[in-house]
């Protein structure tokens, strides 16, 4: 991991390099650095990260999706970078709104985020522009709403106990 | 030593009356013993019941982490499955006999299943081994189906997370007591207790 210098260093580049408004923040808690930025410009600062800065990204290790609900914008989906010269890695992380979840795709960057992205979509519903299949990729194609998200409900069935043996409706007939 | 010598003056007697019964020396009340003694009357379903359940071909399928046990009783030695007729595993459903749901049956996988017990052919039977495929087991949410006999008929459960391979075998057992036509009662009964809900 860069460490916290290291990672101001980062986020001045990608600000002159890319635009003032693409970095909205930096965070570097228990020694992982963290680049948060804006949903539009994602490929753009991937592109950056991968191709022209001065320590290049040249890995992209996972992407994945978070549900912060109380927070808005909710979804946040997060693009861990890793240099396979250098040993270290560093986390780009943005976030989008549950009414309108679109992000560009990454895919011609790393083709690895096909199925990733694929993942995102179909357990929290983000849309990824530009990607050439995007369809369910681990639950069934006919399946409606998305699982993971908070507001979802848990599913499966009532599990009786001690403590709701009273609340379960007519359980016993 | 009294009762083996006694055992063996049979044998030689039998052998003997054989012999004579292949000569042609037989005739009459000797002959009519003879027959009777060798011939085993039964019924037709009883017998083809007796060929079944000496050969349920399991089909090689597995789901999840129960299907580790499950290899270990229809595929090794140490538990010899063998010796109930049930150690030839098929891998096409057509010549299966039993489906052995071992493992948790998710949402996107039941169809699969259903897909194959309709492609194996009668008779045909199914038994849901473990917490997760009789009831979903601990993961009670989205992504699983909260009991294959949803979507199937089952004929025996199986308990355990997972279960041992005494327990499944036991299950087989069971279910070659279904096959035959004379499921015990279980646990009602060694309690005495009444209705016959569970069949094998």
């Amino acid at each position: 991991m860069p460490d916290a210098t290291g990672l101001e260093l980062i986020a001045q580049r990608v600000r002159d390099e890319v635009g003032e408004d693409a970095v909205s923040g930096t965070t570097f808690f228990r020694r992982q650095a963290t680049l948060q930025v804006a949903p539009g410009s994602v490929r753009d600062v991937l592109t950056f990260l991968k191709e022209a800065d001065a320590e290049p990204w040249d890995f992209l290790s996972s992407v994945h999706g978070c549900d912060y609900l109380p927070e808005e914008p909710r979804l946040g989906v997060h693009y861990q970078l890793l240099s396979m010269a250098r040993q270290d890695r560093l986390n780009v992380k943005t976030r989008v709104g549950a009414d309108e979840p679109t992000l560009p795709s990454v895919i011609e960057l790393f083709p690895t985020a096909n199925h990733q992205e694929r993942e995102v979509y179909d357990m929290f519903g983000v849309v990824f522009e530009g990607h050439p299949d995007l369809r369910r990729i681990l639950m069934p194609e006919d399946y409606e709403g998305y699982p993971q998200r908070r507001d979802f409900p848990m599913g499966g069935e009532p599990v009786l106990f001690t403590y709701n043996e009273k609340k379960l409706p007519n359980w016993y007939g | 030593m009294e009762v083996k010598r006694q055992k063996l003056d049979g044998l030689k007697v039998r052998q003997a009356r054989a012999q004579q019964m292949l000569r042609g020396d037989l005739e009459g009340d000797d002959l009519e013993k003879y027959v009777e003694e060798r011939v085993l009357l039964t019924r037709f379903e009883d017998a083809q019941n007796w060929a079944r359940k000496n050969a349920i071909w399991p089909l090689g399928f597995g789901l999840a982490c129960c299907a580790i046990e499950m290899i270990t009783v229809i595929g090794s030695p140490r538990n010899d499955l063998s010796r109930f007729g049930a150690e030839v595993i098929r891998f096409t459903p057509r010549q299966a006999d039993m489906l052995i749901l071992s493992g948790r049956v998710s949402v996107k996988m039941a169809p699969v299943i259903r897909r194959l017990y309709d492609q194996m052919l009668e008779p045909k039977w199914v038994i849901s081994m473990g917490a997760c495929a009789s009831s979903a087991g601990m993961f009670n949410n989205y992504a699983l189906v909260a009991g294959a006999d949803k979507f199937l008929p089952v004929d025996v459960y199986v308990p355990g997370c997972p279960p041992r391979p005494e327990a499944l075998m036991f299950g087989i057992i069971k279910l070659q007591e279904k096959i035959t036509g004379d499921p015990g009662l279980g646990w009602r009964e060694r309690y005495g207790a009444e209705g016959t809900e569970e069949v094998a």
